[in-house]
């Protein structure tokens, strides 16, 4: 197993960029997800890790090795494809096979490894059948087989679960952090959608536009998110952006909005006015009559174990998360009560995150 | 009981509609079949039999015909032939009650075994090259891919026997005419062209993760080419295989334009045969019946790929 490490990773597909000037690190046995929107850039960063692009510059290390140029094959590592890429002519058994047949391992050890490793994966009673047959599930066995079964430096996932429904999804979710916590290889996992990365990572990179947002853990990522793209990535609903136009300096605890004054985290920074955003989570929304911040009820979505309840306010839609033990009338007006040790400031201008004893520092890529 | 109110599946086809097919089916299988059995018949008539009019569809069958085509025959006087031993053969009987002996063997094996060395010879270099190629479009950057595309399809929009005389003065001058060689080369590059395209659709299909796959499983470019890619690509090459060969089978202008002794094939050599002692219709017959063999037994062996290969591309995803 082994530390990977990203140096300012940057490639260009002619005029596009696909990925800008990338740094980070994994840290050996670590299980990083890169999260991010369809062609923000993941997969092309998974995709130089593995050698099957060359970066335009910077550099890639594997276990402290400068690997940037070298053959996919030199570089001992593990890639899951989206759509599983078994081989269709061989069956299970060859297919999990197949990698240890190029490092010339002796047929009798092959024989032995390839059965460890389907025990392991419980795959042990489809090793002779063609993988044309497979269930979904299996077949996102055996490519996982093939992957771990040469035991490389690291594993590289790209949508792995990607075409599965989303009820066996759960379960491969549940699976792969069980394998991912049995084994300790240090994994990059590629994924847009926000459950699994949260599910499964230890680390998250949230990437947009070839750019890395964010890096951090997942609790991180979602209580402390480094500028409104992420905040509004993640979490569903996503984070509510109330807007306003102040300036803030440095020691303030409360902002004005709309001539009510809202208590929030310690600002560590100067900024002239201009507009701002005030970040709060649903479930960081309580409703209470006493409270100053009004608004008047737009619609509610029962989820069974609580509830989404929209309230109109001066400042646009708001998304609370409350218990469900209490219904609203539509057009109802209620009092928001904003926790104020979870509030995020954010720069409409550049988009990041005000810094406050919240965000004590803004870690990006 | 009325059948209009029967519910009727809206994809399953009607018992009518399917036996009208049926029908179309068979008679388009006889017309084009009639040829291939009248040739096939003649084969085994006598030359009288095979020229009478009416054409005699019940007939006394006789090897005459395939007894010709492989000899050459002199004819001798009755006394002549009444001195000679008892005939050692089926054929030495037949040409003897046509009052002649056989002279020795004809050309039309060495003829055959021509056909048969430059049309696989020429079918397995274009294929071999048309897979290379091909998998080079489909899987690199090649600068200006489209117009050499466009260039190597090119190379069919002309009838290539428009070309026949620079050809001829070219291979007379590097001492290619009538070389199996020469004629190996020629079909290779007519057909070439044909198999890019081709397996340039093919591989296409093929994705390309097989690949990466492969080499990240530890193997080179070329060894994921051999044991992933080309494994997956039978189908194709097949098919391709098989256009090519029937190409070069049947080709006829050229051959006769560059080959006439050593290196010349079997299309050019069967109507020669008519010359040889009058109008030997049994014996052409019997020339184009063995003709047809290589190729039916290739077609009968790989139809299911040759199929495939025809609606290839008829439904994109």
């Amino acid at each position: 197993m082994a530390e990977i490490r990203v140096d300012n990773l940057r490639k260009a597909f002619g005029e596009f960029v696909a990925v800008q000037d990338s740094s980070f690190t994994v840290a050996d046995g670590e299980f990083l997800a890169l999260l991010g929107p369809s062609g923000c850039g993941k997969t092309t960063t998974l995709r130089m890790i593995a050698g099957l692009e060359l970066p335009t510059s910077g550099q890639i290390f594997l276990d402290g090795e400068d690997v940037s140029f070298n053959r996919a094959s030199a570089r001992d590592i593990a890639f899951v494809f989206q759509l599983f890429a078994l081989y269709p002519h061989m069956n299970v058994r060859k297919n999990i096979g197949f990698p240890l047949l190029s490092q010339g391992v002796s047929k009798a050890e092959i024989r032995t490894r390839v059965e460890e490793t389907a025990k392991l994966l419980q795959i042990g009673h489809i090793l002779d059948k063609s993988v044309s047959g497979l269930a979904g599930g299996d077949r996102q066995r055996v490519a996982l087989g093939r992957a771990i079964v040469r035991r490389p430096k690291c594993f590289l996932m790209d949508e792995p679960l990607g075409t599965l429904d989303a009820e066996f999804r759960e379960v491969m979710v549940h699976e792969l952090r069980e394998l991912h916590n049995r084994i300790h290889a240090t994994t990059v996992y590629v994924t847009h959608d926000q459950h699994e990365a949260m599910a499964m990572a230890d680390k998250i990179a949230v990437m947009n536009h070839g750019i890395i947002e964010q890096f951090g853990t997942p609790q991180e990522i979602y209580n402390r998110p480094a500028s409104m793209y992420v905040a509004d990535f993640i979490g569903s609903p996503p984070m509510n952006f109330l807007k306003f136009t102040a300036g803030v300096q440095k020691g303030d605890r409360s902002i004005s909005l709309e001539g009510v004054d809202v208590a929030l985290p310690e600002v560590h920074q100067d900024l002239a006015p201009g507009e701002l955003a005030l970040g709060v989570r649903p479930e960081h929304i309580r409703f209470s009559d006493s409270a100053a911040l009004r608004g008047s009820v737009y619609g509610a979505e029962y989820l069974g174990t609580n509830q989404i309840v929209a309230v109109e306010t001066g400042k646009g839609l708001l998304k609370a998360r409350v218990p469900a033990d209490r219904t609203f009338r539509i057009g109802e007006t209620v009092g928001l009560e904003l926790n104020s040790e979870k509030l995020s400031l954010f720069d409409c201008a550049s988009g990041r995150a005000v810094l406050s004893s919240l965000h004590t520092e803004a870690r990006h890529g | 009981m009325s059948t209009a109110n029967t519910a009727h599946s809206v994809v399953e086809p009607s018992q009518t509609s399917k036996r009208i097919a049926g029908a179309i089916i068979i008679l388009y299988a006889i017309i084009t079949m009639v040829p291939l059995a009248w040739i096939f018949l003649t084969s085994f008539k006598s030359p009288p039999d095979s020229i009478s009019y009416p054409p005699k569809v019940v007939f006394q069958p006789t090897l005459e015909g395939y007894c010709n085509l492989f000899t050459t025959r002199t004819r001798q006087t009755p006394e002549y032939i009444q001195s000679l031993g008892a005939p050692v053969s089926t054929c030495d009987e037949i040409t003897r009650n046509r009052n002649m002996v056989i002279a020795g063997p004809s050309n039309y094996w060495p003829r055959f075994q021509n056909s048969l060395i430059i049309a696989f010879g020429s079918t397995f270099l274009a294929v071999f090259l048309g897979t290379l190629s091909a998998y080079g479009f489909s899987r690199f950057k090649v600068p200006l891919a489209d117009d050499i595309l466009f260039f190597i399809l090119s190379t069919r929009m002309m009838p290539p026997i428009a070309v026949a005389i620079p050809i001829y003065l070219m291979y007379r001058e590097l001492g290619l005419s009538d070389t199996a060689l020469g004629m190996i080369l020629l079909y290779t590059a007519v057909n070439v062209s044909l198999a890019v395209w081709l397996l340039k659709g093919f591989i296409d299909e093929i994705p390309r993760e097989y690949e990466e796959a492969a080499m990240i499983d530890g193997y080179t470019r070329l060894q994921a080419f051999r044991k992933v890619v080309l494994p997956q690509a039978t189908t194709g090459i097949a098919a391709t295989a098989i256009f090519c060969l029937i190409f070069a089978w049947n080709e006829y202008a050229f051959a006769v334009l560059l080959t006439s002794g050593s290196a010349q094939t079997a299309p050019p050599f069967i109507p020669t045969i008519i010359g040889e002692g009058g109008q030997d219709w049994p014996a052409v017959a019997a020339g184009t019946t063995i003709f047809l063999v290589p190729i039916l037994v290739f077609t009968i062996l790989l139809r299911k790929q040759l199929l495939r290969g025809i609606t290839f591309g008829a439904v994109r995803k």
